[in-house]
């Protein structure tokens, strides 16, 4: 998601490439660029003013290293600067005074995102604007408990919405019979309470401290407080919460945000985190494509680490934040840790070095292929993977992935024989003609993609030799050559029709 | 369109709510003071906050400063004038309107009246639902007959908010079954417009993020079904938009557009702080005017949307 914020950056350190040494000129022309990006990324501006001058001073400070380019060290500050201001690792919680030494009865054994109190239950008070998705954060949050093996209670606090509390209802039975763990879930509501907004003010407050006697009562391990959705300029409603917080002592305040908010996110977070004083940040509809400025700005107000990412709609679909990771995707490095991860989940280590092997000899084959097309394809949506990719996020802005295109490639490959498999020039018109009906395709189609994978096998052998830059060129010699089969490189292509994706049915269905 | 009566009070009720200082912050910053550069440079971070975008904002500022060089303006009162002047351009009087039917135009197939249809869409949790609701009530008070058709068929209790609604308003809806097709939910509620005769029927849609296709495909076809069942229709295609959000909102706009052909925006929450400035933004990339804003939580919080009223607003202070 922070492709488009990478773009700045590029152009910032292009500008610096073949400067012999960092100086203030240079430097702040550089740095006007990243500004921009900033702003157009909507971190807050004052964010953005501090964070430019921080950098500059940083890279003024020092000596340019042995053996490294000007823009090279820019790189290194911006990157220190955002980790910095991301919360850096797993310190974050430290550093801001709000982790686990800050709870009492909590072991360094149980360190986890969502620290534990002991005697339970761990209380953790939800909050946000109206439609930050609060409500569907807490039905993944209690996945995320019940797949680490702790019994989580949701209590239904939002009063006002109507059918916000049959909403979570519905949520937390579905975690409760089809999230993966051992862990019950349990949903706690009055719908009587519920009434027209403005009307239900100050329930909120007995409805929390019944579920909190009801979560000592079944002895649950965390409780869960989903609040109505309120304007951080609504005192009424803003104290109602206070009341909440001073009735129910969580032991963490949740702020909820939504990834694609503008500058407006700083007075939003301003206003909870006075009220509150906020543990930590939820920011929810990562999956956008949004620039995602506003994780800055909130990091920078509340000064508590964004503990969760919302990347989708599903239940599953929520991730522990990295802050070297999105330092790194901001910069154009590429979320390579990701990918790695995703890697490992599906290709042995023995098996990649044998690829990796192959590929630097040239002896790549359609079996191969066929085999890392798979197990790439098990990985996820083609698009979301190589958006981890350095230097990839940016061109891939308005590349569409044809999933079906890559149905297609599958059907082919398959319906070669081993020996054409093994050697893609053995593919005469004839054999050619064969392929094309064995996988319901044209002869066309087929002689594309053996010439095509011949230009990938040739790039691959060539790129194992060279560093990330000639990577990278040889990536865009290859898009303009016309690209991995499956993937167009013409814009939009994908948007228009209306037939062509792998099959939304199945997908619908998944939705589910 | 004469329903949505613009009474000016009542916008600025609104517009007060944003902000305690309406007033003071905007008299404050340009009336009666003369122009120079730390104005202008504060002027630029009033607009940056508000969201307007960096490239509208630096344009308009360049404008101000070279008009100022010149000697063309030298008071704060010049700049407004030029701004306001800037945003009327973008919007004029008539794009404002919500579109109906045409009265003279001939019934839908098997229908004995015109029928107005009204497609709204938009991402999670930009304030859809609530939005449809504001809707129906000025079309009901302004006597028109509605009928809603809850075609979020995937978020849970999304019908039922929907419903809860129908109730309080008094008009009817057509719902489908949760996780059932939502174009087929449309095509229901198409035949039970026309059969029942209705002025009005309003389609909310579930929220979708812009960048997933095959939801956005499926807004399509609910926009292809209707236009297949009631010729001309949907006469209106809003996109409601979250006023917090940032520049993210000119890709919503682009990609509903694509999918739907929007006719307007519906600007939601526009009681809290945010300016929502990204219209601006957004009318330079699609071109879709703003028809209504959204003030407040209850169903009589919408008003006719105001460039004057809103431009006076982008210079509030936080």
């Amino acid at each position: 998601m922070f492709e488009r914020l990478s773009e700045g950056f590029s152009n910032a350190i292009r500008k610096l490439s073949g400067q012999a040494t960092l100086t203030e000129a240079n430097v702040r022309e550089a740095m006007a660029d990243v500004r921009t990006a900033l702003l157009e990324a909507d971190v807050h501006h004052s964010v953005v003013d501090e964070f430019c001058e921080d950098v500059i001073r940083d890279s003024l400070g020092q000596d340019v290293l042995k053996g490294l380019k000007p823009g090279q060290q820019m790189i290194g500050a911006v990157h220190d600067s955002l980790v910095r201001l991301m919360g850096g690792g797993s310190s974050a919680a430290e550093r801001s005074g709000l982790g686990l030494g800050a709870i009492p009865g909590v072991s360094a054994a149980e360190a986890s995102v969502v620290p534990r109190v002991s005697p339970g239950p761990t209380v953790v008070m939800m909050c946000g604007l109206q439609g930050s998705g609060k409500t569907t954060t807490c039905g993944k949050l209690a996945a995320y408990l019940k797949k680490r093996g702790r019994s989580v209670m949701v209590a239904a606090a939002d009063l006002q919405r109507p059918a916000a509390v049959e909403q979570l209802r519905t949520v937390v039975e579905q975690v409760q019979a089809e999230m993966p763990g051992g862990a019950q879930v349990h949903f706690y509501g009055e719908p009587d309470k519920v009434a027209e907004y403005g009307r239900a003010v100050g329930a909120a407050v007995t409805v929390c401290q019944n579920a909190l006697k009801a979560a000592i009562r079944q002895g649950v391990d965390t409780l869960i407080l989903d609040t109505a959705g309120r304007l951080h300029i609504n005192d009424e409603l803003m104290t109602e919460l206070a009341s909440v917080q001073r009735a129910t002592q969580p032991h963490q305040v949740y702020l909820v945000v939504d990834a694609m908010t503008g500058q407006d996110a700083v007075n939003s977070a301003k206003a909870f985190h006075d009220r509150l004083k906020i543990d930590g940040v939820v920011l929810t509809k990562f999956d956008s494509d949004t620039r995602g400025g506003a994780a800055l700005t909130v990091r920078k107000v509340t000064g508590a680490p964004v503990k969760f990412i919302g990347v989708g709609e599903k239940l599953a679909a929520l991730e522990e934040f990295h802050a070297e990771r999105i330092a790194g995707r901001i910069l154009g490095m590429g979320d390579v840790v990701s990918l790695v991860e995703k890697a490992q989940q599906e290709v042995s280590e023995e098996e990649a070095a044998r690829m990796a092997e192959k590929m630097a000899k040239g002896e790549l084959t359609m079996d191969d292929f066929l085999d890392q097309l798979r197990s790439l394809r098990r990985m996820g949506p083609m698009k979301q993977l190589l958006g981890l990719l350095p230097g990839v996020g940016s061109m891939l802005k308005d590349v569409q992935i044809d999933e079906k295109e890559l149905d297609r490639v599958e059907g082919m490959v398959r319906s070669m024989t081993p020996e054409e498999r093994g050697n893609v020039s053995k593919l005469d018109h004839s054999r050619r003609r064969r392929i094309a009906k064995g996988s319901g395709t044209d002869v066309n189609a087929v002689g594309q993609l053996a010439k095509k994978f011949e230009m990938v096998s040739k790039m691959t052998k060539q790129m194992a030799g060279m560093g990330m830059r000639g990577k990278l060129q040889a990536a865009r010699q290859l898009q303009a050559s016309g690209g991995v089969p499956g993937v167009s490189g013409l814009p939009r292509l994908g948007g228009k029709g209306g037939t062509h994706m792998a099959s939304p049915k199945a997908k619908f269905k998944k939705r589910k | 369109m004469g329903f949505f009566r613009s009474v000016l009070t009542k916008i600025k009720e609104g517009l007060a709510k944003t902000s305690e200082t309406f007033i003071g912050g905007l008299r404050s910053l340009l009336l009666g003071r003369r122009l120079d550069e730390p104005l202008i440079a504060e002027l630029e971070t009033r607009l940056i906050q508000s969201d307007v975008g960096v490239k509208t904002t630096r344009r308009w500022i360049d404008t101000i400063r070279a008009d100022f060089k010149a000697g063309r303006i030298s008071r704060g009162e010049d700049v407004l004038e030029y701004l306001k002047g800037e945003l009327r351009a973008l919007w004029p009087a008539e794009d404002r309107s919500i579109r109906f039917a045409d009265p003279s135009s001939p019934p839908p197939p098997g229908g004995t009246r015109p029928l107005t249809v009204i497609l709204v869409a938009g991402v999670n949790g930009a304030g859809k639902t609530t939005s449809v609701a504001k809707i129906a009530k000025t079309l009901r008070d302004a006597g028109k007959s509605v009928l809603l058709a809850a075609c979020d068929t995937f978020r849970a209790g999304a019908v039922r908010q929907l419903e809860i609604w129908s109730d309080r308003l008094g008009v009817e809806v057509v719902k489908g079954q949760q996780g059932g097709d939502p174009a087929a939910v449309a095509f229901d509620a198409c035949q039970a417009a026309v059969a029942r005769g209705v002025d009005v029927l309003l389609i909310d849609t579930a929220g979708r993020l812009h960048t997933q296709d095959p939801l956005m495909r499926q807004l399509t076809k609910i926009r292809d079904v209707v236009a297949r069942k009631v010729p001309g229709a949907p006469h209106e295609v809003l996109l409601v938009l979250d006023a917090t959000t940032g520049q993210n909102a000119v890709r919503q706009a682009e990609e509903f557009n694509r999918a739907i052909a929007l006719s307007g925006l519906f600007l939601a929450k526009l009681d809290g702080t945010a300016k929502g400035g990204i219209v601006v933004a957004i009318h330079d990339a699609v071109r879709v005017p703003v028809k209504l804003i959204g003030v407040g939580e209850r169903p009589e919080d919408v008003q006719p949307f105001d460039p004057a009223a809103f431009v006076e607003a982008l210079f509030q202070e936080q």
